[in-house]
């Protein structure tokens, strides 16, 4: 009998603990081809979940936020969001990677759980899907931005294009393809190539037999790492440009002193002139020993846009949180977690200012800060 | 393919042999504060200790005797072992690997050639010259391929045929660690290296011939040649098809490879 009594006990003393905690598991990349993005998109998630629960969590309650690994893998990105949604979570937080957000959303939008996302491809936010929320620029906000860049900024005529073949790639060409269209840039080089592909010699003597004024490349940090080794090899003169990717610092780490004068444009980065932003960066680089991408930052904000989202509400309901998200500008101001004043429109996409850098000694130069779309 | 030729033994974690010796150097790097020429040296004798006499003594002796099959399912789990292991123990992402050379170019006839390129070439051939001189100029290097042709009859002649065995799987061994130092600059370090270098290396040996040194040699120039010239010059989307079909027209029309030699077995 008095077993019985210690076992009613511990589940009480149970319950009480599981109800003073908020369920925001992580489905994020943490091995695979996508494992760059994915770890810093938890590192940066992670530091803002122990901030937040070191101050006593989301009205009054800590989240609790378990990490599974997608693998980059569309089809295991679909069963951990599903087993994430299983567990009745109030969030989910990830996963990065286009491919995984497009086949896992779904899931999330019929459980009527707001998804945080790290994904860029153009359609994401396309679907009608009130649930999905961006935490970086979609293609279509941060293509015209580059586009603008190469054709004023670069004063190019002809360009050639090296994407990856995948959801994300195809979304990026397909923007700026019609960009460069518009503004009268010829592509003159249209080179596809695959996501974990190692070997560039032939792409970028495809890319150099084309004579293009610049070359644009679209693809995954390691490959973007690869190719500005392939471009150092093979004596590229051409300047090397690119959305966020091939000017991140883990593509200049892997790609050592070959990624010095790359230039483009990034959504977000850890080198903003913006105090609070290089706040983040120190903290980050003492926890975890590596300085962060964007994708740190965008975990980071993401998880800081939902404590403010849940406050405002004053209850933990996953349905209205979505609704009061659409349309909402958080300010540091207001919530000095968010670091960038960021806006979320009536799709799920953000606005906030954004930077075009250069790669100097080793690090993302800010050259200029673009404002906000909005404005 | 030598290893093949001495013992029979199929290793279908031949490519995860190339990926690990840059972890090995890496590693002393990191956690041994060794400058990289002596992590080089230390990633070279850990290579041979590891892939060549613990993988012969603890995963192909015991297991060879039950028959090729077993071995071959070994090899496999044991790629997925190095995999694993090195994906936990180092990391998911790929890591930069000092190059043996600077990334300078130099310019011949007009066309702009990497330093690093002409090294690896240089050294590709130096091993590949050695690599003849030993087997064709060396006593040792005439049993290893005595023990090749007929084990019984070269134990019969009193040739240390497990010994000459051992020394192929270190010969091996060296090898996979100098293409791991010269490809992983290019490539990165990453766990998942090998899977793509394994099926190259395999499509290579078997359209060049896979009882032969030069077989491979040939196969292996081909293809790379192939691959490049149709993703240059013709398709990158199907660059990766294109050694493909070469596999199975060599299969169809030649099985034992453009240079091998054609064997027959009792049954």
């Amino acid at each position: 009998m008095k077993a019985i009594w210690i076992i009613a006990a511990s589940l009480l003393a149970f319950g009480a603990q599981a109800q003073q905690t908020v369920f925001m598991p992580i489905v994020i990349e943490v091995s695979g081809n996508g494992a760059v993005s994915g770890t810093n998109f938890r590192d940066g998630a992670l530091m803002a979940i122990d901030e937040i629960n070191a101050k006593g969590g989301i009205l009054k309650r800590k989240i609790n936020a378990p990490v599974s690994d997608t693998q980059s893998n569309a089809g295991i990105s679909r069963a951990q969001v599903q087993k994430a949604i299983d567990g009745n979570p109030y969030v989910i937080l990830g996963p990065v990677f286009s491919g995984s957000v497009k086949v896992n959303m779904q899931l999330a939008q019929q459980a009527e759980i707001p998804q945080i996302v790290g994904a860029e491809a153009a359609e994401i936010t396309q679907m009608g899907n009130p649930y999905v929320f961006r935490t970086s620029f979609g293609q279509q906000m941060s293509m015209p931005k580059m586009a603008a860049f190469v054709a004023n900024g670069m004063k190019a005529k002809t360009v050639a294009f090296l994407w990856v073949n995948n959801d994300y790639g195809k979304g990026g060409r397909d923007v700026f393809f019609k960009e460069m269209k518009e503004r009268g840039i010829k592509v003159v080089a249209d080179v596809s190539t695959e996501s974990g592909q190692v070997d560039f010699a032939a792409d970028i003597v495809k890319m150099k037999a084309s004579n293009a004024d610049v070359m644009f490349i679209y693809t995954n940090e390691e490959e973007c790492a690869r190719v500005l080794r392939e471009a150092r090899k093979q004596g590229v003169k051409q300047p090397i440009i690119g959305e966020t990717n091939v000017i991140s610092q883990k593509v200049i780490d892997l790609a050592g002193e070959t990624a010095e004068g790359a230039k483009g444009h990034v959504g977000l980065t850890a080198d903003a002139p913006i105090p609070a932003v290089q706040a983040f960066t120190d903290k980050f680089q003492k926890r975890y020993k590596y300085v962060p991408d964007h994708n740190g930052l965008k975990g980071y904000m993401g998880v800081y846009a939902v404590k403010y989202a849940t406050e405002k509400l004053g209850k933990f309901d996953s349905k209205a949180l979505a609704k009061s998200l659409h349309g909402m500008t958080i300010t540091p101001a207001q919530e000095p977690g968010i670091l960038i004043e960021t806006t979320w429109d009536a799709n799920g996409d953000v606005d906030r200012i954004s930077f075009l850098v250069e790669v100097v000694k080793g690090r993302q130069k800010v050259v200029e800060i673009l404002p906000k779309l909005g404005k | 393919m030598l290893v093949w030729q001495t013992s029979q033994t199929i290793n279908f974690a031949q490519g995860e042999f190339v990926m690990l010796p840059a972890f090995f150097v890496l590693a002393a790097m990191r956690f041994g504060e060794l400058s990289f020429a002596a992590a080089l040296l230390v990633g070279l004798a850990v290579s041979v200790l590891v892939l060549g006499v613990l993988f012969k003594r603890v995963v192909v002796d015991p297991i060879l005797r039950h028959g090729v099959l077993p071995l071959v399912i070994s090899t496999l789990g044991l790629a997925i072992f190095f995999k694993e292991g090195v994906k936990e123990f180092y990391g998911a992402e790929a890591q930069g690997f000092p190059g043996v050379w600077p990334t300078t170019n130099v310019t011949l006839f007009g066309a702009v050639i990497s330093a690093q390129s002409l090294v690896i070439i240089a050294a590709a051939l130096v091993a590949i010259g050695l690599l003849q001189w030993f087997l064709g100029g060396t006593r040792t290097g005439r049993q290893m391929q005595a023990t090749a042709q007929n084990p019984t009859l070269a134990r019969v002649l009193g040739i240390p045929v497990e010994r000459m065995i051992l020394y192929t799987f270190l010969v091996n061994a060296a090898l996979v660690a100098l293409a791991s130092f010269l490809v992983s600059p290019i490539y990165l370090a990453k766990f998942t290296n090998g899977e793509l270098l394994g099926l190259a290396a395999f499509v290579a040996a078997i359209v060049g011939g896979f009882n032969q040194v030069r077989g491979a040699i040939v196969g292996g120039l081909l293809l790379g040649i192939v691959d490049n010239l149709v993703a240059a010059y013709w398709s990158s989307q199907y660059r990766a098809a294109f050694p493909l079909f070469l596999l199975i027209a060599v299969i169809l029309w030649r099985p034992q490879g453009l240079l091998g030699r054609a064997e027959e077995r009792t049954v």
